[in-house]
């Protein structure tokens, strides 16, 4: 050995060792796995939000699983599935989506899920580049609803716009005899951010058609005091306050709106204040919480039983810890995972059952169509809505079902309400249009 | 051999090898690497997704490195001054469509160093911890800035900022190779510029403020100037950092992007890599891009995934990037780079005695 300092000579030979083992490592598993779909998964089980967001990952990849093993596979075609820890940073999932986008081992990957907002707004021009579609369930840049400016960008199911549009046309069904939605005042606490502030051109909208009374409260993040905006609800003696929140400002929000009197029962959450993370910690305060949701919580959905038949009880299943299972978010991870796997069997239907590219992809999830009978099918009725994608419509759904916590679990308290598709729209498509002008774009024609 | 000419290393017949020739041939070979090999020869996946972040963060680092490493100003608002950067020269480049590009982000970067002077300020008055408290408003004044005046995004409904212009001299460098080029061109350049300011009397006044300012000021160093110079200077890198995190990295950014998290980010980059090293920079900041891929690549490829708990190895990781860094602080307190040199200077010692 040429070091005199053995010191730097141990460190050289550490470094080296780990080098060549990574190399080694490299060509032990280095099998053809071309005959598979690559699945990515991108989590992030470490970080500031990773506590909340468990039982998302365990619902995938149970389902995913679930296909793998009873289904055998996406017509015959099985799914590997690749983890990925993000830590919910953009930059760590830059590097995922790098290391996916050509596949892995022959596996090529059709669509690709960044589960995080940020790394999908980062991920917009790279993914046309690609040819890669990238698939939001319920959060995601709303404009891209229009796909004919945003072709690979996919934010599903129910925009933040239909969801507010959601609340507002609940609020409409709760109203007393003789009294209008002009009589009223609501109020929105919101994470002050893109979040927070995005529904509020739609908002704006909808308090000019119906003539209530709008205060928008920002809470900072992380909003662990809110003592200051609640004051000033019960102030301005308001009658309903709508929720854009995230993370630990939901509990906080619920807690002192009950301590300052506000009836628990007229704060409606939405889809992402709307998970058990979100109610427990707020104790007793939080029962009576209403919350939009598109994925209600329960474990007797048909599916979900299948789930727990094949995989769970077999011993196969991701979950953490059996109070997981048929929460709000896991099966939101299950949700997802079925539209996955569906737009990849509609592009079977045209493209042939092999594991399908990027391009083939976008194909199928622009033609994603789970009518009724699919929703039979999949043992799915009640737990999802129906849903179907085009070239021009990339959200699809539009309707959220209303959940109420009652302390132990939440009930689903009402049918599919629909967002007013056609009133988000108007924003929808002003906004596409300036994104489409500022960024160069030409809107692609779509039938 | 020669006595008297220190630098020489190794005679072959004629050729005679000095230290800085060696020196010249390494940093000559790592250029060629970044510029051409790299590009040209590897996947996107090395460029995009290895390479470009170490760059950028190194260089985000460098100027952090050159505040608290050369001057000893200690700052926590690294990240505020890259948003400043970013934010600048978006809208530099959105509202004045004629400007060429190079322009706009010399704008950005003299903006952000305008915003570092300002925070400066109060280092002429206090010092260390209380210092840090200072540049922190920096910090969480840049994030209510730019998220609250809508302006700076240009009303965005996703608050975000995105490169309008990839134009320069008529060449679209908008394809990931050609941001990828931006991106080392101005690395080089600015790392160039970096290394002859610390070599020149500027340079020597930041140091000699660093090891005691008073004493620095009796000996006839203008402190104040030098202070106010680094401020400058190590905003400008940072700000030109933050423009080529924003839109030749990511593509697309909000003022959150450029946390106190980032800010945490840098000042460890720079102390694994090495305080007061220029190298060091990018040393501390591929340290800590590549361990956590490493660490990940390893773990699926010798199949642990399959025995261990997803959730365990994820924060199994961190634990070991974690004790890692405290086992080389522990080791070599000046960090990576002084690693580095020992191991050269002992290696170049050995070969002269020869």
């Amino acid at each position: 050995m040429i070091f005199k300092d053995r010191k730097v000579g141990k460190f050289f030979v550490a470094s080296i060792s780990i080098i060549a083992t990574t190399c080694a490592a490299n060509f032990v598993v280095a099998a053809d796995r071309s005959d598979e779909q690559l699945m990515p998964i991108l989590s992030y089980r470490e970080g500031a939000y990773a506590s909340g967001s468990r039982p998302l990952w365990a619902g995938m990849i149970d389902y995913y699983r679930y296909v793998n093993e009873v289904e055998g596979g996406i017509n015959g075609v099985k799914l590997n599935l690749w983890e990925c820890e993000t830590a919910y940073a953009v930059e760590r999932g830059i590097e995922c989506y790098e290391r996916f986008k050509n596949g892995i081992d022959g596996s090529p990957v059709a669509i690709f899920s960044p589960n995080s907002y940020p790394l999908a707004e980062a991920l917009i021009e790279t993914t046309v580049r690609d040819k890669i579609p990238h698939f939001n369930l319920n959060y995601g840049r709303d404009a891209a609803t229009n796909g004919s400016v945003f072709p690979y960008y996919f934010p599903v199911m129910l925009n933040a716009y239909n969801g507010v549009s959601a609340q507002i046309n609940y609020i409409k069904s709760q109203l007393k005899a003789g009294e209008t939605m002009a009589d009223l005042k609501i109020a929105i606490v919101y994470l002050d951010g893109a979040y927070g502030r995005g529904v509020f051109a739609p908002l704006e909208l909808m308090q000019e058609q119906n003539g209530f009374e709008l205060i928008k409260i920002p809470v900072a993040h992380p909003g662990l005091d809110q003592r200051a905006q609640w004051q000033q609800i019960r102030r301005a003696k308001v009658d309903w306050v709508l929720f854009r929140t995230w993370g630990a400002m939901t509990p906080v929000a619920i807690k002192t709106a009950a301590r300052t009197g506000f009836p628990t029962d007229r704060l409606i959450g939405d889809i992402w204040s709307g998970g058990e993370s979100d109610v427990i910690p707020a104790g007793e305060a939080g029962i009576g919480y209403t919350a939009i949701t598109t994925y209600p919580a329960g474990t007797d959905f048909s599916l979900i039983q299948e789930i727990k038949k094949n995989i769970v009880d077999k011993g196969l299943s991701d979950l953490r810890g059996p109070e997981d299972f048929g929460t709000v978010y896991y099966n939101s991870g299950v949700v997802q995972a079925v539209l996955m796997t569906e737009a990849i069997r509609e592009g079977m239907n045209k493209f042939g059952n092999r594991p399908l590219s990027g391009e083939e992809g976008q194909w199928g999830l622009e033609h994603i169509s789970v009518d009724q009978n699919r929703l039979e099918e999949l043992g799915m009725v009640g737990l999802m809505q129906e849903i179907s994608l085009s070239c021009s419509d990339h959200e699809g759904g539009g309707a959220a079902r209303m959940l109420q916590w009652d302390g132990q679990k939440w009930l689903t308290i009402s049918d599919w309400i629909a967002g007013d598709r056609e009133l988000t729209r108007q924003v929808v498509d002003t906004e596409a249009a300036a994104f489409a002008a500022d960024n160069g774009i030409t809107p692609r024609d779509c039938p | 051999m020669k006595t008297g000419d220190k630098n020489l290393v190794a005679e072959f017949g004629r050729f005679k090898i000095s230290e800085r020739f060696i020196k010249t041939i390494y940093l000559f070979t790592i250029l060629i690497l970044l510029f051409f090999v790299i590009p040209l020869y590897t996947s996107e996946y090395w460029m995009r997704a290895i390479i470009m972040p170490t760059l950028i963060l190194g260089l985000a680092g460098l100027g952090l490195n050159l505040l608290f490493g050369y001057a000893g100003q200690a700052s926590l608002g690294t990240a505020a001054f890259m948003a400043v950067g970013a934010f600048v020269a978006f809208n530099l480049m959105y509202r004045i469509e004629w400007l060429p590009l190079p322009i706009a982000y010399l704008g950005g970067g003299v903006a952000a160093g305008l915003a570092g002077l300002l925070f400066g300020l109060p280092s002429l008055r206090i010092k260390g911890f209380y210092l840090i408290a200072s540049t922190l408003t920096a910090q969480f004044l840049s994030i209510w800035f730019f998220t609250n005046f809508g302006w700076f995004y240009n009303y965005n409904p996703s608050l975000t900022i995105s490169a309008t212009n990839w134009v320069i001299f008529g060449i679209d460098f908008s394809s990931p190779k050609g941001r990828y080029w931006i991106v080392v061109f101005t690395t080089t350049v600015l790392t160039w510029f970096a290394y002859n300011i610390v070599h020149s009397k500027t340079g020597r006044n930041w140091m000699a403020v660093r090891d005691m300012d008073t004493a620095a000021a009796v000996i006839g160093v203008p402190v104040v100037r030098a202070k106010l110079s680094v401020f400058f200077v190590s905003s400008f890198i940072c700000g030109i950092a933050g423009i080529l995190w924003a839109f030749a990295y990511l593509g697309a950014i909000d003022a959150t992007g450029f946390s106190l998290d980032k800010s945490f980010q840098l000042l460890f980059i720079i102390i694994i890599g090495g305080l007061g090293s220029i190298y060091g920079s990018y040393i501390g900041s591929a340290f800590i891009i590549l361990t956590p891929i490493l660490l990940n690549i390893l773990t699926k490829n010798t199949g642990l995934d399959q025995i261990i708990d997803q959730a365990f190895l994820s924060n199994m990781q961190k634990v070991l990037f974690g004790a890692l860094i405290i086992f080389l602080l522990i080791r070599q307190p000046e960090g990576v780079m002084r690693i580095i040199s020992l191991w050269w200077i002992r290696l170049i010692k050995r070969q002269k005695s020869n």
